[in-house]
């Protein structure tokens, strides 16, 4: 591997090289401090910071708590950076191979998005849950990587980034993405097509000509400014910056509405079919029950029907408890959350259709795929389920083309503003893909 | 407003407390129940937590020793591991405050005439930036003295447990503890092997007797 090829567009400490090149090497200091006030340069923390005697340099040493887990920065660390020639870059990397066709609604994004990265601007990509929005981003990296330019696609969660990967991998197979999260293979990979989590991003520096944004509405992106930080420090001044989401929150979508945004809404199924519509059901106090009557009644009609079932609940201690009730109706269903060890077993063993219903924590809410599911909600007034989390899991259902309708069912002790608005806005999103021809009736 | 220093979460403290000088804790109450205090029976020489007090297999057959007793704070469990990784290995030097007041209790209650830290080799000292065992040492407003140095050696934590028991010695006397009791303060206690050296540098030194102090205790 060249020096080029594995500094270019990274900004790293000694720990992240074995030797440093003699030439085109830009350094600077690691924690920038402005009136003794410290700030990392890495990920622009100002707040959380901790110091002891170094060992390294004999001096008090300021360090950053922020990104600690990335490799430590403390006042006497150095960054460097790459300022030599770029990387070679390969003439087919904008070769794409694919034969699949696009959606109406698919082709307008599509071109939208090519144009915004040939102007190197900002565009939004609003689509609904299904839409298909990783295809409309095909064409427009092809001719970014067909110009030589870098493009990255950011994710909040690695196995958003894992599922991306091979998808890209079978379109771009002459530029294999170099695929980027905590403890991935990929890390010292150089690819002009990168695939990474957003906390990946803090390790480049004016990188990518091209920065595309998934699920920009997701946690932990929209609360920590220091990853909003990271994509703004990886993109080059002049570059575009691709927005992607299905649920954009409160103050994009007006900005949307008055036309101060540029975006495209697609608000229809790359399948035709409408967006299934979620219902509510009154079902009382469900933190004492953890199963209400009517749930258990409808999760047992729907069983006995062999239809499957993803259901949420708010916190693990109430899952948990209501568990062993589910299972007197079917003692294959289960219960997955974020820490549990067998998450992934989990959810594949659903995907095979093995399990007839799935109890889960809003990790499941956007992301995954189960063919032919109907969606429950056990008190969707809990603060958990904002308008876009219910809006995402209630686009779990009829996903796919050969099952396009399912049922979603709101059980909640209290209607919420969440609810009610994130049923206005999938039903706004059918009458649009409607007007728009989008849907078939 | 204090931030807990490990889930960054508010922690809270009753608003009359603070005027009778109570501190708001450096960890939020989540966090801290997630840690578990070696309580029950254990052995008497190591706290090896055991069914009846007395003392374990591995101690009966270390055998004489001028290392007289450790006592270890909290048990090695998942929510102890991560706070260690993070500490020694990720380097987040802020986190041995939170066993201050641990530390000053059980330093006072083992009543030594001084306090040493565990020396880390010379290049593992400055790829860390910082000994674990002197910052736990300092987070607790003690002092410490240096009477023994180390050389390079292999890292203990990646051997095996034959290895780490009969381990050679890399520990060397450079100060004078004639006829002192030295307390020893480090953060894991795992066979022994290592504070086993240690106070036999120290008795090189002319120690009398050896006490250790361990945030937590693993190995079964």
């Amino acid at each position: 591997m060249t020096h080029a090829s594995f500094f270019a567009g990274r900004e790293l400490i000694d720990e992240e090289f074995k030797t440093l090149p003699d030439e085109h090497i830009a350094t600077r200091p690691a924690i920038h401090f402005d009136g003794g006030q410290p700030r990392c340069n890495r990920c622009n923390n100002t707040t959380n910071f901790a110091s002891h005697p170094c060992a390294r340099c004999g001096n008090i040493c300021t360090y950053c708590r922020n990104c600690i887990e990335m490799g430590k920065i403390s006042s006497c660390t150095t960054l460097y950076t790459w300022i030599g020639p770029p990387p070679e870059h390969h003439e087919n990397a904008g070769t794409l191979h694919w034969t699949g066709t696009l959606s109406a609604g698919q082709k307008t994004a599509s071109s939208n998005v090519e144009r915004a990265i040939c102007h190197s601007s900002e565009h939004l990509v609003w689509a609904v849950a299904g839409a298909g929005k990783t295809e409309v981003l095909f064409q427009g990296i092809a001719s970014a990587l067909f110009a030589g330019k870098r493009v990255c696609i950011a994710a909040p969660r690695s196995d958003v980034v894992r599922e991306l990967a091979p998808r890209l991998t079978t379109v771009f197979p002459d530029t294999p993405p170099a695929v980027l999260y905590g403890g991935s293979p990929d890390r010292n990979t150089y690819s002009p097509l990168v695939i990474a989590t957003t906390h990946q991003l803090y390790r480049f520096y004016h990188a990518f000509d091209v920065l595309i944004v998934d699920e920009v509405d997701a946690y932990p992106y929209t609360f920590d400014r220091s990853l909003q930080f990271a994509v703004q420090k990886a993109r080059k001044p002049e570059s575009a910056l691709i927005y992607l989401t299905a649920t954009p929150h409160a103050e994009w979508q007006s900005e949307v509405k008055k036309g101060k945004r540029e975006a495209t809404l697609i608000p229809a199924r790359y399948h035709r079919h409408p967006l299934p519509v979620p219902k509510t059901e009154w079902c009382g106090n469900w933190k004492k029950t953890n199963v209400p009557k009517n749930v258990l009644l409808w999760v047992k009609t729907k069983v006995e029907e062999g239809q499957r079932l993803l259901i949420f609940y708010s916190h693990i201690d109430t899952m948990e408890k209501a568990l062993p009730l589910f299972k007197e109706i079917d003692l294959r269903i289960e219960s997955v959350h974020a820490a549990d060890p067998l998450r992934k077993e989990k959810v594949a063993a659903m995907r095979r259709q093995e399990i007839p219903v799935l109890l889960s924590t809003t990790i499941l809410e956007r992301g995954v795929t189960f063919p032919g599911i109907d969606v429950a909600v056990i008190g969707a007034e809990d603060a958990v389920f904002t308008e876009s989390a219910l809006v995402q899991l209630a686009g779990r259902a009829g996903r796919s083309a050969d099952y396009p309708t399912g049922e979603i069912l709101f059980f909640h002790y209290g209607k919420t503003d969440a609810m009610m608005k994130a049923i206005r806005q999938i039903n706004e999103m059918n009458r649009l893909g409607i007007e728009r021809g989008l849907i078939d009736r | 407003m204090k931030l807990c220093l490990l889930c960054e979460n508010e922690t809270e403290i009753e608003s009359w407390l603070p005027f009778f000088g109570a501190k708001a804790p450096r960890l939020c109450p989540k966090c801290l129940e997630k840690l578990v205090k070696i309580t029950g029976p254990s052995c008497r020489l190591c706290s090896r937590p055991m069914e009846e007090s007395g003392i374990c297999s591995d101690c009966e057959g270390w055998g004489e020793s001028v290392f007289v007793s450790n006592q270890s704070l909290y048990v090695y469990n998942e929510a102890m591991q991560s706070i260690i990784a993070r500490f020694k290995y990720r380097g987040d030097y802020v986190l041995a405050s939170i066993f201050a007041d641990d530390v000053r209790r059980m330093t006072l209650a083992a009543a030594c005439d001084l306090i040493c830290a565990v020396p880390l080799p010379p290049t593992r000292l400055a790829e860390r930036r910082f000994n674990q065992s002197e910052a736990l040492i300092e987070a607790a407003g003690l002092a410490h003295v240096s009477l023994i140095s180390r050389s390079e050696s292999d890292k203990q934590s990646k051997k095996s447990r034959m290895e780490r028991v009969n381990a050679t010695q890399t520990f060397y006397p450079i100060g004078d503890a004639a006829g002192k009791s030295v307390l020893v303060i480090d953060d894991i206690y795992t066979t022994g092997a290592t504070i086993r050296l240690v106070a036999k540098a120290l008795m090189e030194a002319g120690a009398s007797s050896v006490k250790s102090i361990t945030i937590a205790r693993s190995g079964s």
